[in-house]
């Protein structure tokens, strides 16, 4: 019996923009039904390369990524950009301004550039992030890339739903890459100077080589060690380099013995899950509760005292179950 | 919890007019209102505002004119969002437009235009009231 898809899936898998980009902010706003969609799609995704581009604010994220559309529609390449930026935790509301930067590529139709905003997720990506990428993928695009606002320990979210991340940094950061946490460290594939005309480039460069070589035991085997670039992302040099170096990590990826593109593959799934398991609880159990005002009573009982939280939870947890959707 | 629509809009410059200032201010005061903008930075054409403005999926557009070229390029925006079946998209006008084009460009499908000097809380309450996130 042949089963018949979803207008929706139709259209994504044919590239209609209209399509995704209703489709993403669907899945961004949380709204029923695109569960569905997305079950639909995922067969069609898994062809897309993924890069994850990430750094602090300022250092040149967005023009890099720009350079890098350009040079891999030269290639014959087609892209798909997500640019995440940080939910203002004030007013709920977000400026989306990486876009400034890659404007020149609206007209090209091997090219999907969609701003996000965080919402709330301190981290860089978030599951509607990654159900973004595969929208992207399932669309047909080669090449996904997605940049970050990457403070920290928040990097290494791109890196578990990314093949390659590349971490952009900027000279004169020197102190602060000393002082910078262990986790970016760990998780960068390529290092990435940018605006390496400045002055402080040789001493972030041997900051960031001192770094890398004290784990000698890390590379050893064959393993890959992460080279560092200099780039002028705004006078389009070390672009090409960049990519050829990507190009590189993915052959790697291919070719290692470890399986490690699978292992990646992995990393994702397993984070993806986490995620989508903890969304479902919530939707499950807590809305719920609240929904029926079970919820209401449980705060009420903690508050006057006549029960603890954490019993009260166990019950809530309880109902929760019992409870049938749309009671 | 369950799926809640969060305002998007999208500030454009259209045209040759470099001066960005407005657009920078209204897209603050945007963000300060809760909402997502996506900015385009100068010298777009209606073109790649209307392609952004699919590509972004926004419930609002609004166009920055300080150089006198509206009554070309508001109209183009439009007509082009018509084409491409994305005439849902709200558009609104602000900068410098004389009243004697209001009048005409709001007859062409501008919903509502912003001279200089509306306070920006008048402008982000406008927008509450009659911007609401696709259906």
């Amino acid at each position: 019996m042949e089963r018949v898809m979803n207008p929706t899936t139709e259209k994504i898998i044919a590239g209609d923009i209209r399509a995704v980009a209703r489709l993403i902010r669907d899945i961004d706003d949380g709204m029923p039904g695109v569960r569905e969609v997305l079950k639909e799609l995922y067969p069609h995704t898994g062809k897309a390369y993924i890069i994850g581009i990430t750094g602090a604010p300022g250092v040149g994220k967005s023009t890099l990524v720009d350079q890098m559309v350009w040079h891999l529609r030269e290639q014959g390449k087609t892209v798909g950009v997500l640019a995440v930026d940080p939910t203002s935790p004030f007013s709920g509301g977000a400026i989306l301004g990486d876009r400034v930067r890659m404007q020149r590529h609206s007209l090209d139709d091997g090219v999907f550039i969609r701003s996000l905003a965080t919402r709330g997720h301190f981290g860089g990506i978030t599951q509607s992030t990654r159900s973004a990428i595969d929208v992207l993928d399932a669309m047909g695009k080669d090449v996904v890339i997605v940049e970050t606002v990457g403070v920290g320990q928040d990097e290494v979210d791109v890196v578990k739903s990314a093949h390659s991340t590349v971490i952009v940094v900027i000279p004169g950061m020197g102190d602060d890459i000393q002082a910078i946490k262990a986790g970016i460290l760990e998780v960068g594939d390529i290092f990435v100077i940018n605006k390496a005309e400045r002055e402080g480039t040789d001493k972030t460069l041997s900051d960031l080589r001192l770094m890398i070589d004290m784990d000698q035991k890390k590379y050893e085997g064959g393993r890959w060690k992460p080279p560092i670039l200099q780039t002028q992302a705004v006078f389009d040099k070390g672009v090409v380099d960049l990519l050829e170096e990507i190009e590189n990590h993915k052959q790697y990826l291919k070719e290692n013995a470890e399986g490690l593109l699978f292992r990646r593959k992995k990393e994702k799934v397993r984070e993806e899950l986490v995620d989508m398991v903890k969304q479902r609880l919530i939707e499950m159990v807590l809305e719920r509760v609240i929904d029926s005002g079970v919820f209401d009573e449980a705060v009420d009982s903690v508050a006057s005292g006549s029960i603890d939280p954490y019993s009260a939870c166990d019950k809530l947890l309880q109902s929760g179950f019992e409870i049938k959707p749309g009671a | 919890m369950k799926g809640e629509r969060r305002l998007r809009v999208m500030v454009a410059k259209p045209g040759l007019d470099g001066h960005d200032r407005g657009a920078r201010i209204i897209a603050r005061a945007y963000r300060d209102a809760g909402f997502e903008v996506v900015y385009t930075g100068l010298h777009q054409t209606p073109e790649e505002i209307v392609e952004a403005a699919i590509q972004e999926d926004v419930d609002m557009l609004g166009l920055s004119s300080l150089a006198g070229a509206h009554m070309y390029l508001f109209p183009r925006v439009i007509e082009l969002l018509q084409e491409k079946g994305a005439e849902d998209i709200v558009v609104c006008g602000g900068g410098i437009i004389p009243d004697e084009d209001i009048a005409k460009l709001k007859s062409g499908g501008v919903k509502e235009i912003f001279t200089p000097g509306t306070p920006l809380d008048e402008i982000t309450a406008w927008v509450r009231e009659h911007v609401k996130p696709r259906a």
